[in-house]
């Protein structure tokens, strides 16, 4: 089977289509319910990258950098990273020592402590998923 | 605001600026420097800001998100980790400054953002290990920086530099996983990572099999990563092969911060009493850094290239940090501690100025070294007072740390150390002797010579490379000939350690 006809398989291509924005979907709720349970910014991140990999499987390497350009993937690994800083950031901005989520201006200090673990595995997220789709191009790359 | 978060800052700038550097090299590759330069710039003061604090109020704890210790991240800066993290700081400052020109001709262009943010990344993992009063926090610092250390050798154009990383990866690695064992086995029976409680728990377990195995596991781990004598097998070939500024820095710093952490995990996390009576461990330190010393100077004089002369030399320079720390007294323990700062600065020069040969002539062997003098008198000028310093000439700062660790052991009824150290020091003599008679007064052959250049015609090197060098090479001689604020810090800093003995 050559390369063209292995993608334009329809099975797979409409089960792709279809698994994708489940995938990523379970992918938020994991790292949303990071805080509480089981899960959080690394398992999600995993899921999130893989989700879009699949994708990459199935579509070929060209439509997947359609879609998230290389600069689009190291702007997420990078994105991630300062969504994190910046949280620390506004502890120490809001009286408290870095990644004091008590010191923010929240009703009381279990929300703040919520909110910002939230937002902390949002960001760890992000950049997981960045850098498992950079790995998987560049990786991919290497094998063309 | 800055001054009561400085101990988080100092590690929080280079470590977000590794990541806005590849951001900045999507818009423009030459401003990734920029930020670099200005990133340490910030880490420098702002350790210098640290080390005066420490020594005019004493000890600084920082908690990270406010969690008390011993349950949350403590950073804690006394008078030990500020003075060697003004050091490496320092040495990231200047070495930012060297690499703007040479990089450019030693990476890659496409590959320079990549180099800005990983060599952030290492200083940023080596300030987190020496500030850190967490083991497990040591632990996250130490595999950053190692991992960044290995992508920075294999930076290189060289071939060989693929094979040298790979062979500090797999050491590293060991050293790593051998140090994590140490910590999951003290935590295991203590429940505690913090260090100074660690310290308060241990006691009443020295004699645990856990505890002993634990500290095995510490020893050999630090010294692979340290490089001490006979586990020093890969730093020749990651010295000689990396790019010239990942060399000075990987020599002024790396190997400075893994004899860091075995002083914290002898004297702090382990007590004095512990090392010499239960495991006994300062005896087997001091056969080992012995032979290191002489060893190191014996295999230096046989090299033909530079970088590796160096390279060797170093292992013979770590051998005198460690050798201070097993004669356990205090004045030993101070030039042990002063040489951090010593070796940093002269091997930190004779790497530049390797790299500065390098740069101008794409001469490695120090068979071309003939006739430079005139060439570059300025770049030839540091190197001679740097090799002088190595080999302990008086006035220069080489002598100052010899004085004391000879003064140790003489203390501590150890005479036989001081021919150990005498003789060292001549062979230094020797390959740093040779170089610099062939630097003045020998004779370029024309063979060597490059392009269409007169061999006599003076042609430095380019001024950013230069001034960080000589300014080395100046601190050299200042800080030999007025030792008293450096062997002050590394007083205080080995009263702390020893308390007393």
């Amino acid at each position: 089977m050559s390369e063209r006809s292995a993608y334009e398989h329809v099975i797979k291509r409409a089960m792709t289509k279809l698994l994708v924005p489940f995938i990523q979907l379970f992918a938020f709720y994991v790292i949303a319910h990071g805080d509480i349970g089981p899960g959080g910014g690394f398992q999600g991140g995993v899921i999130l990258g893989a989700g879009f990999i699949l994708y990459v499987i199935t579509f070929g390497m060209n439509e997947g950098r359609k879609r998230i350009s290389r600069i689009t993937s190291d702007l997420l690994s990078a994105a991630g990273v300062l969504v994190y800083a910046t949280v620390g950031f506004v502890c120490m901005a809001a009286g408290g020592h870095y990644l004091e989520y008590a010191a923010l201006p929240f009703s009381s200090p279990q929300l703040a402590g919520h909110l910002a673990i939230f937002v902390i595995e949002l960001g760890v997220g992000i950049t997981v998923a960045g850098v498992m789709i950079t790995l998987y191009f560049l990786i991919g790359r290497e094998l063309k | 605001m800055i001054k009561e978060h400085a101990p988080v800052l100092v590690i929080l700038v280079p470590l977000l600026s590794a990541v806005l550097v590849p951001l900045v090299g999507m818009l423009r590759n030459r401003f990734c420097w920029h930020v670099a330069f200005a990133a340490t710039h910030v880490s420098f003061l702002l350790s210098g800001l640290l080390l005066f604090r420490v020594q005019t109020n004493g000890k600084i704890s920082y908690r990270l998100g406010g969690w008390e210790p011993p349950w949350g991240i403590e950073y804690v800066i006394d008078e030990l980790n500020s003075f060697v993290l003004v050091t490496i700081a320092f040495i990231g400052f200047l070495a930012t400054l060297y690499a703007r020109k040479s990089v450019v001709a030693e990476i890659e262009p496409v590959r320079i953002p990549a180099f800005y943010s990983i060599f952030l990344l290492f200083l940023a993992g080596l300030l987190g290990i020496v500030i850190t009063g967490d083991i497990f926090n040591l632990y996250v610092f130490l595999e950053i920086s190692s991992l960044a250390g290995y992508a920075l050798i294999a930076a290189s154009r060289k071939r060989e530099a693929l094979l040298a990383s790979y062979n500090y990866l797999i050491l590293g690695t060991i050293a790593a996983t051998f140090i994590l064992i140490g910590i999951g086995y003290l935590y295991m029976v203590t429940g505690s990572l913090n260090m100074a409680d660690l310290r308060e728990r241990l006691p009443a377990l020295y004699h645990s099999k856990v505890v002993l195995t634990a500290f095995a596991f510490f020893s050999v781990g630090i010294s692979l990563k340290l490089a001490l004598f006979p586990l020093h097998v890969w730093l020749p070939n990651a010295y000689t092969y990396a790019p010239s500024v990942v060399s000075a820095v990987m020599a002024a710093t790396a190997t400075k911060v893994g004899a860091y952490v075995l002083f914290r995990i002898m004297f702090t996390v382990f007590r004095v009493e512990f090392d010499l009576e239960v495991v006994s461990i300062t005896s087997i330190l001091l056969v080992l850094s012995s032979a290191a010393i002489i060893l190191g100077s014996v295999l230096a004089i046989a090299q033909t290239n530079i970088k590796r002369m160096l390279a060797y030399s170093s292992v013979g320079q770590i051998g005198y940090i460690v050798l201070g720390a097993s004669i356990v007294n205090e004045t030993a323990m101070t030039g042990s501690l002063v040489h951090i700062l010593n070796h940093a600065l002269m091997k930190g020069t004779l790497f530049f100025i390797a790299g500065c040969v390098l740069y101008r002539t794409g001469i490695e062997d120090i068979a071309g070294l003939r006739g430079m003098g005139r060439r570059m008198p300025f770049s030839m000028a540091a190197f001679t007072v740097a090799g002088l310093s190595m080999a302990g000439v008086p006035l220069t700062v080489g002598f100052v740390s010899k004085w004391y660790l000879a003064l140790g052991a003489l203390r501590a009824d150890l005479w036989y150390l001081v021919p150990v150290i005498l003789v060292s020091s001549l062979l230094t003599a020797v390959y740093f002797g040779r170089i610099i008679e062939s630097i003045y007064f020998g004779r370029a052959e024309d063979g060597h010579s490059s392009g269409s250049l007169s061999r006599e015609r003076m042609h430095e090197a380019p001024t950013g490379m230069l001034v960080p060098a000589l300014l080395l090479a100046v601190l050299c001689l200042v800080f030999g000939i007025s030792a008293s604020t450096t062997v002050g810090y590394a007083e205080a800093a080995a009263r702390l350690l020893l308390g007393g003995r």
